[in-house]
């Protein structure tokens, strides 16, 4: 009971107190450029909850079982001293290179209704730093098994939301009268400024 | 004259982050104080640099096919230089960047200018080109965390200019990066008369 609080909280702390995308600024490129069009940013969202959730646990392993310093000598006890750290960003950004993929071509093949909902958006998501960056955080908060799965579907949920409402707003600005210069990048700025704002009226939330 | 040009055009005109929208997320992430923006900008300005002269030497032997991945293997590991260099040097600072400085690797500016400049231009052309946009990125980083430590803090680069009782909490957190970055837009698009449709 304990372990599903506490799951619960990491989730909740994620999805809406430290919202990847409103509260630590990562995946704002490909946020700004799709949420134009609210069709699109639910298939780039529901790409980025399904690479995350998969690239997360497995670079913890990754992480655990072959990069940390002595977490060779599962091999053999001769490899208690090896340090493979410093290859991390390398092996991480690599195994999401090579995931986004290995995803890519096995929905083309068993799920062509996924793969065109999700498509176009999966070479993208490569270089979406809300993916790395969820490795990264999942590395420096030194998350078990178990909480860094949770931690990379919540993430990937905290941007399906954020990008989804934040393309709802800019449905509705289509009709309104900007000035020229605020016109794009800088209304959807101060917009998005608003809506982080308003998530962060969640952090007083305890679980 | 070509090179100067290729220099400061991204300075102000088609500054990466106001105009091509690369590179975002670092610069709302790491501008809650001078000394942080300063940091990152030297780190990226020399990323960006070195990256586009090795793809500018490696252009005409990387397969059009693969290059994406070599340019992913060149860029990270200049990141993992970087993230190393300030861990060592700069280990204060390093912390307060927690994990933006290996997100250089994604960041867009990188391989923005990597794909789109360094494979098609020579040696120089692309150092010039990586130094401009580093720098270009640099400004705006500078612009805004001057701002947001002026009003969130009452300082600049720990120096106290404005009395503690005016400071105003909300630059610090994420809804001030959002809304100084998006007035700093607007201010640069109306000198430039940049409309976007």
């Amino acid at each position: 009971m304990d372990l599903l609080t506490h799951y619960l909280s990491i989730a909740t702390k994620s999805i809406f107190i430290e919202n990847i995308l409103l509260a630590y600024f990562l995946g704002m490129c490909s946020f700004l450029a799709i949420s134009k069009n609210v069709e699109a940013s639910q298939g780039m969202g529901k790409a980025v909850i399904f690479v995350n959730t998969i690239t997360v646990p497995v670079n913890w392993l990754i992480k655990n079982y072959l990069l940390d310093p002595g977490a060779l000598s599962w091999i053999s006890s001769s490899f208690e001293t090896v340090d493979l750290s410093f290859l991390r960003l390398l092996c991480f950004i690599a195994t999401i290179a090579a995931l986004v993929q290995f995803v890519e071509m096995f929905i083309d093949k068993f799920s062509p209704t996924l793969y065109n909902s999700l498509g176009i958006f999966l070479p993208l998501i490569t270089v979406n730093c809300s993916i790395l960056g969820s490795s990264v955080f999942m590395h420096e908060r030194a998350y078990t098994l178990g909480e860094s799965l949770v931690f990379g579907v919540s993430s990937g949920v905290g941007f399906y939301l954020a990008i989804v409402s934040m393309a709802a707003i800019r449905f509705k600005l289509r009709y309104s009268d900007i000035p020229d210069g605020l016109k794009g990048l800088g209304i959807t700025m101060i917009l998005t400024g608003l809506l982080s704002m308003a998530y962060l009226s969640f952090s007083g939330i305890q679980l | 004259m070509k090179l100067k040009e290729t220099f400061i055009d991204p300075l102000v005109d088609n500054n990466p982050i106001t105009r091509q929208v690369l590179g975002i997320c670092s610069a709302l992430a790491v501008t809650v104080k001078v000394e942080q923006a300063l940091v990152m900008t030297l780190a990226l300005t020399f990323v960006v640099t070195m990256s586009n002269t090795i793809i500018s030497l490696l252009r005409k032997n990387i397969p059009s096919s693969i290059r994406i991945i070599v340019q992913l293997t060149v860029i990270s590991t200049l990141v993992s230089l970087i993230d190393i260099f300030l861990g060592a040097y700069l280990y204060d600072v390093s912390k307060s960047l927690s994990v933006f400085v290996s997100l250089i690797i994604t960041n867009c500016i990188v391989m923005g200018r990597a794909d789109a400049f360094a494979m098609q231009n020579g040696l120089k052309e692309s150092f010039m080109d990586g130094l401009g946009n580093g720098l270009g990125y640099g400004g705006i980083l500078i612009i805004v965390a001057a701002f947001r430590e002026l009003l969130g803090f009452g300082t600049l680069l720990d120096y106290r200019i404005l009395p503690e009782f005016m400071n105003n909490g909300l630059m610090i957190l994420a809804p001030g990066a959002f809304i100084i970055l998006g007035l700093i837009i607007w201010a640069q698009r109306s000198i430039t008369q940049f409309v976007e449709d």
